[in-house]
């Protein structure tokens, strides 16, 4: 059992979790995810790491209330238990002396994005942050994002705050304004980060994602977590979650990622308030990468 | 059954029918196919045992269970004598009972098998374990006093499990490392309910634990901790990791939805409980499945779509009937409930609507001349390729080890399979106190092998402990 050190929700369906867990947090290294279940009943969950710190032994992760699984973990209480809690899983970004890091990110990817650009502000290179909402009051961790970042650029689809755009728009303009990244990471719905690598490709841009298949065990048991990358056979689980933006088959993904649509609409459709599954049909709900 | 007269026996050749759910009852839910002897089926059938002068049936046994010892104790009724003699051999006889080959080891070598009733050892083995667990009368092995010497085992499937459980008693202390949230390997995650009931794993794994083992989950060695800060905080460390990573064919359409390995499938089904009402994780409910391959995973990958509910579930094999290499229960229970063989077929290719598996695309084989092994290899008939509709496909050709391991242990030598090199006999890999058996030595083997593995390295584990000496020894025996 791993304690909850915190589940707060930070903005309408963003929650943050932080977990007790030292085996964990002995050795995550940034761009690593995390499995947890929210109950002996539950799915296995893959989470992004947003955060840890080894003295304290505590993993955070930000994550979106957007399936049945993850509406239940929406639900659990600081201070209570969680019986699974696995990792840290992946292999950690490779952080190196690069110049300027362009990290765009959305959704959960703000949060999982944090780590990373802090990482590479420690290895000197200089950070541009450019955070992504529908709206205003979706935007979280933006103090968080300026406290390490060298530039942060803040986007809203409704021009609420920073400007209006998405951060695709916000890196077309900066590259045409003649800035040169060594390194660009996009972290968060799977078109932003494709509509990244599209950018990539014509500006020829080192492209980062860190890719949120479905998952079950993490450890590449399995294969549902298979994509594909620079047309060979990969399994995101132990060969990513990180890759090459530009080398991802999306289209592949993206069908990928619907696979249990569906049933998870029947699952939530059967979640009453107590987080409980509530009638006794077979159902299932859509594994959650954020 | 007369008594046989003293000093010969009367020569019975009527081997005991397995009692069973009938097939159109049990095609529909998870529990157990085959229920078990009586013990009046059970004392018949141990009375065929002729007791012979020269029993081959030890010698075909991986682990050499004292197989006339056991089955001559039965016969008299003695089952607390019947179930030590077993267990001294074999930790898991309830587990090794239901999921042994036997009619490729003990029973392929019984003197009776000439006669085509040899024994049936597997069943015998499994109504002694059950029967004793019954009545309370398994207990776990006495520990040594303690050595002081502390172990890790990472992997908690049989190999490991074995493994632990003889360094307990020989007085280690023991910690075992489980990536996935339930200790038990294959035995919890891969082989289905209807097979292998998942509270007799769990009991087994209880016993463990109480005789001391420490039992770590969600603990990913590679991950969590390589395997030389392992050994740094450990006397030795034994690696039965197993071979977990499932193989696709690398033809058109396999990332589509609806086609899976047999792990995905089977995991989502076994340990996170999809067979069971209300359960939360998804699982495909197909109307046409196919399942590629023919081995032990590929029939529980088939019969478990036909428990969820499929209309229709084909086997499609590339090779023959007589070359299928799952257990011959199996395939007899598969094809009972009216599993489809498509033998001498290969799939091709796969399409779909939308990103969703329609049709499988199979083109037929032959089998060709001989190789060297005396294998007939499938050749390809040009133009018999054909479409079949189905929303499921499970693969079930093969796994090898994941690389956790050996992608954060350099030194650790293995080989181009990914499997780890280790000597046969002790386990012993090329680095000092490292261990390993198991699948991760073998590739996909059986579950006694790699219970016979952990056994191995157990006792190699404790020369080196005592010893200190890591030139790769002769084990006994
Ligand atoms: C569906 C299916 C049906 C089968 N049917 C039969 C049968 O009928 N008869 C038979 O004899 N054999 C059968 N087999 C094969 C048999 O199960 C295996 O040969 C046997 O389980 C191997 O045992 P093992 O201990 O080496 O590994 P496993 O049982 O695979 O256990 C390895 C364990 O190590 C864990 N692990 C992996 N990597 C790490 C890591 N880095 N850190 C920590 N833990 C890790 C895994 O999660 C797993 O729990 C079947 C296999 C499958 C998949
Ligand atoms: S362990 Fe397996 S091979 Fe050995 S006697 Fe039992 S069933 Fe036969
Ligand atoms: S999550 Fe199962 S193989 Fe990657």
């Amino acid at each position: 059992m791993y304690e909850i050190v915190e589940r707060r929700q930070l903005v309408p369906d963003h929650h943050v979790l932080t977990i007790h867990a030292p085996h964990v947090a002995n050795k995550v290294q940034p761009g690593q995810f995390v499995i947890l279940r929210s109950d002996e009943e539950g799915e296995r969950i893959p989470l992004s790491v947003a955060d840890f710190d080894r003295e304290a032994g505590t993993v955070t992760s930000v994550f979106l209330e957007a399936g049945a699984a993850t509406m239940k973990l929406a639900r659990l209480e600081t201070g209570g238990t969680i019986p699974t809690y696995m990792g840290p899983l992946g292999k950690a970004s490779e952080v190196e002396p690069c110049g300027t890091v362009v990290l765009m990110g959305g959704c959960y990817g703000i949060g999982a994005l944090y780590p990373i650009a802090r990482a590479h502000r420690a290895a000197g290179n200089r950070v541009i942050s450019i955070l992504e909402a529908h709206t205003q009051w979706l935007l979280y961790w933006t103090e968080r994002h300026q406290a390490i970042a060298d530039e942060v650029y803040v986007m809203t689809s409704d021009g609420t705050a920073g400007e209006r755009g998405l951060s695709f728009d916000k890196l077309t303009a900066l590259l045409d304004g003649g800035l040169a990244p060594g390194l660009v990471y996009a972290i968060g719905c799977t078109f932003l980060m494709s509509s990244a690598a599209k950018l990539a490709e014509e500006r020829d841009l080192n492209l980062k994602v860190a890719l949120n298949t479905v998952m079950v065990d993490g450890t590449g048991m399995c294969g549902g977590c298979r994509c594909s990358a620079g047309g060979e056979p990969k399994f995101a689980c132990v060969d990513g979650p990180e890759f090459d933006g530009r080398a991802v088959d999306w289209e592949g993904l993206m069908a990928r990622r619907r696979a249990y649509r569906p049933q998870e609409l029947a699952t939530m459709r059967r979640l009453d308030s107590s987080g409980k599954l509530a009638s006794s049909k077979p159902a299932g709900k859509g594994p959650h990468h954020g | 059954m007369a008594e046989p007269p003293s000093g010969k026996k009367v020569i019975d050749l009527v081997r005991r029918p397995m009692p069973a759910q009938p097939a159109d009852e049990r095609s529909h839910n998870f529990t157990e196919v085959a229920l078990g002897y009586t013990l009046e089926l059970a004392s018949e059938e141990a009375r065929r045992c002729l007791d012979c002068k020269m029993p081959r049936c030890m010698d075909g046994c991986p682990v050499n269970v004292d197989i006339p010892g056991f089955i001559r104790e039965l016969a008299k009724g003695d089952l607390r004598g019947a179930i030590s003699t077993l267990r001294e051999h074999n930790l898991l006889p309830a587990v090794c009972g239901r999921v042994c080959p036997q009619e490729n080891q003990c029973e392929a070598v019984c003197n009776l098998v000439k006669r085509g009733a040899s024994v049936a050892i597997g069943r015998l083995e499994r109504f002694v374990a059950d029967a004793a667990a019954m009545d309370n009368m398994i207990e776990p092995p006495q520990p040594s006093p303690s050595t002081g010497k502390r172990v890790a085992v990472v992997g908690s499937g049989p190999a490991g499990l074995t493994c632990a459980c003889d360094l307990l008693r020989l007085g280690h202390q023991v910690t075992i490392y489980e990536a996935l949230h339930e200790p038990g390997g294959v035995l919890i995650y891969g082989i289905p309910e209807f097979r292998l009931p998942k509270h007799i794993v769990r009991r087994e794994i209880d016993q463990i634990r109480a005789m001391g083992a420490e039992i770590v989950c969600d603990f990913v060695v590679g991950q969590s901790a390589t395997l030389s800060e392992l050994r740094a905080q450990f006397d030795a460390v034994f690696v039965g990791t197993g071979a977990g990573l499932p193989w696709f064919m690398g033809i058109p359409g396999e990332n589509l939805v609806g086609v899976m390995s047999a792990n995905e499938y089977l995991t989502r089904v076994n340990l996170l409980k999809a067979y069971q009402t209300g359960a939360a994780t998804p699982v495909p409910k197909p109307r046409v499945a196919a399942v590629v391959g023919a081995g032990n995973v590929a029939m529980d990958a088939a019969r478990t779509a036909l428990r969820l509910g499929a209309k229709q579930v084909h086997i499609v094999y590339r090779r023959s009937r007589d070359e299928v290499p799952a257990r011959l229960e199996e395939v007899e229970h598969a094809e009972e409930e009216g599993i489809i063989f498509d033998f001498l077929t290969l799939p091709v290719a796969f399409g779909g609507e939308n990103g969703r598996l329609t049709t499988i695309t199979c083109q037929k084989q032959q089998l060709g001349e001989p190789d060297e092994r005396g294998r007939r290899s499938p050749v390809p008939i040009e133009g018999s390729e054909y479409d079949m509709p189905c929303d499921l496909v499970v693969m079930a050709i093969g796994q090898s080890p994941n690389p956790l391991i050996k992608n954060t242990t350099p030194d650790l030598q293995t080989s181009r399979r990914g499997t780890i090199s280790a000597d046969d006999k002790t386990g012993r890999t090329n680095l000092p106190g490292v261990f390993a058996g198991g699948d991760v030595v073998t590739g996909q083997a059986t579950v006694i092998l790699a219970m016979g593995a952990g056994r191995k390295a157990a006792a190699s584990i404790d020369d080196w402990l005592r010893t200190g000496e890591w030139a790769i020894v002769e084990a006994e025996g």
